[in-house]
């Protein structure tokens, strides 16, 4: 038997048949959960098909509402609510508008660890690669029937690995080693793939790190991107699930349909110009334009390491007149810790709006949308037209977001 | 138990140029401007009612009939009806070069049987529509008018499963306790 690649082995020690790529198998749910987006769709389908039945496994079935928090309009407050209260029917835990992105809550509060299978209503959710878990967003009917039954099907998609050359140095972060695979993939370089990273600058990533690369997966047309968890993360994940979790890794002679070489060695900043997140340039190029308005959040920059390389670039200054900048963090763990540690008194005193924990500008504005002919610099994950709202937004590290803010033009960092 | 061996006249997907049409996508089959429908029997007279030579497909076609279709069918948006479209006129199975992931996924969950034949658009030549193909979608062989052979990709577990209890929801129901 040829050697088996990471999401193989997740999926084959999920499942009583063959886990061979383009098998389409039955797979065991370790945990399924609906957002705010499509929840209520969920609960509709499930009392259609399967009336008040429980679900088969309350402890392992969740509720996170992350993309309209609070609800600012009253159809949004509703189907929130009547997720709410069905989910007290059914005895669901509920991680409500208060708790942050559900993908980031996940991996905090360990229910998501290596090497499980973790499906919710959220197309990001395979940036539980950074854990080197199995996530997978799904629509309603599908998510549905995982709550019902506990499993799903899927087909084990192929596996392609990405080796990245040479090391992370500043100014460059995470977020450009991420452009600089964006850059080289295009947005359908890992269609229907699974993707498994390594390399000494891989190695290196922190967890934010890992979770900032692995959520731009989707931008690729990717299924998942696998972050093979160093013994960092297996420490906290442990930690974080209270229980003994291991990694899983591939063989050493598994079966890549392709390889691909990304070359960092004399990366420079890259920013994803409009209109969209493959459209890589270096900032460089860009220096001098000028901006408007500035986000930092979003499931992939929202973390705390994230806010505090944007706190040591504008500590005792003020961003320019006219800019406006709004900081969002994922969840309310990064949030305290934040504000325990004064990064939020910082970034307040530079001129920051500091909102609650969420999505961000991705879901319909939980901190305002950009208008016609706005340029905004983003820390998020998508700039397609209107998905920030009507203006133009340029994807980068909260470093150069940083900078840009403080002198109100794009410059390169440092 | 649902037959899993079928026979029915097919319809072969060609453009002007007698080539199969490749990457039809959603908007093709079922266009958004009949998305407003969710009653099953009123989805089948739009079924390729944007699929340029196939207007009139909900008149031609009767129930049981197959359909061949190119590369990469079923493209772009996640919207249901491409599929429940084609369920509404009793086709009774689609086989295709290959399919756009949603579409399988909507495909297989709501137990309409769809197939994948590779090679199939540099094969068009050897069908017809109007001829008559026996599918067993255990063993994937197809038979043309009782002469020619072809495999395609038998059923998975998956496929089948949901396939002999309805739809997902419906084998859903077959596993309670």
């Amino acid at each position: 038997m040829p050697g088996q690649t990471v999401i193989e082995k997740i999926i084959q020690a999920h499942s009583d048949e063959e886990a061979a790529p383009g098998r389409i198998v039955w797979m065991e749910l370790d945990v399924r959960t609906a957002r705010d987006f499509a929840g209520a769709n969920v609960v509709q389908n499930y009392r259609t098909h399967y009336g008040n039945s429980p679900v088969a496994d309350a402890s392992k079935t969740f509720f996170t509402f992350d993309c309209v928090v609070p609800a600012k309009t009253i159809p949004y407050a509703s189907n929130q609510h009547l997720c709410r209260l069905w989910a007290r029917e059914q005895g669901i835990r509920v991680y409500d508008v208060d708790a942050g992105i559900g993908s980031h809550v996940a991996i905090e509060e360990g229910l998501a660890y290596p090497g499980c299978t973790f499906v919710g209503t959220d197309s990001h959710l395979n940036i539980l690669g950074a854990i080197g878990a199995f996530g997978q967003g799904m629509g309603d009917q599908d998510i549905a029937f995982a709550f019902k039954t506990g499993k799903t099907w899927f087909e084990v998609p192929p596996t392609m690995q990405v080796v990245i050359k040479g090391e992370l140095h500043p100014p460059c972060t995470a977020r450009d080693l991420t452009l600089a695979v964006l850059r080289e993939l295009g947005s359908s370089g890992a269609l229907g793939k699974a993707v498994e990273f390594t390399g000494p600058a891989i190695e290196a990533l922190d967890l934010a790190g890992r979770i900032t690369l692995a959520s731009q997966i989707t931008e690729m047309g990717g299924i998942i991107g696998f972050v093979p968890p160093s013994k960092e993360v297996l420490a906290f994940c442990r930690e974080r699930a209270g229980r003994e979790v291991s990694g899983v890794y591939a063989d050493p002679d598994a079966e890549y349909c392709q390889v691909v070489e990304v070359d960092i060695s004399n990366l420079e900043p890259l920013v994803a110009c409009p209109p969209s997140p493959a459209n890589v340039r270096p900032v460089r190029e860009l220096a001098g334009t000028r901006i408007d308005s500035v986000f930092l959040g979003s499931c992939t920059n929202g973390r705390f390491e994230d806010f505090v390389a944007v706190a040591e670039v504008v500590k005792g200054e003020h961003i320019a007149p006219w800019v406006t900048a709004s900081v969002v963090p994922a969840t309310r763990q990064v949030y305290a810790r934040l504000l325990r540690e004064g990064v939020l008194e910082t970034l307040f005193e530079a001129g920051f709006i500091v909102s609650n924990p969420g999505c961000g500008g991705c879901a319909s504005g939980q901190i305002g949308m950009t208008g016609q002919g706005e340029v905004q610099v983003s820390t998020s994950n998508r700039n397609f037209p209107g998905k920030q709202g009507a203006g133009e937004t340029y994807l980068a590290s909260p470093l150069t977001a940083a900078w840009a803010a403080l002198r109100g033009e794009i410059v390169v960092p440092g | 138990m649902k037959p899993t061996r079928i026979r029915g006249r097919i319809w072969v997907l060609t453009g002007p140029d007698g080539q199969m049409y490749n990457d039809v996508d959603t908007d093709m089959i079922f266009h958004n401007r009949h998305l407003h429908i969710t009653n099953l029997a009123e989805m089948g007279q739009h079924a390729l009612g944007n699929l340029k030579g196939w207007e009139d497909f909900a008149q031609k076609c009767r129930p049981g009939d197959i359909i061949l279709a190119g590369a990469n069918f079923g493209a772009g948006s996640s919207r249901q009806q491409a599929v429940d479209c084609f369920r509404a006129l009793g086709i009774a199975a689609l086989i295709a070069e290959s399919f756009g992931a949603i579409y399988k996924r909507n495909a297989i969950n709501s137990g309409f049987p769809i197939l994948t034949l590779p090679g199939l658009s540099q094969m068009a030549g050897e069908f017809k529509s109007g001829d008559e193909l026996e599918v067993d979608f255990e063993t994937g062989r197809l038979g043309l008018n009782g002469e020619r052979e072809y495999q395609a990709e038998p059923f998975s577990r998956v496929q089948m499963d949901i396939y002999q209890a309805g739809d997902l929801f419906a084998y859903g129901k077959t596993l309670e306790t």
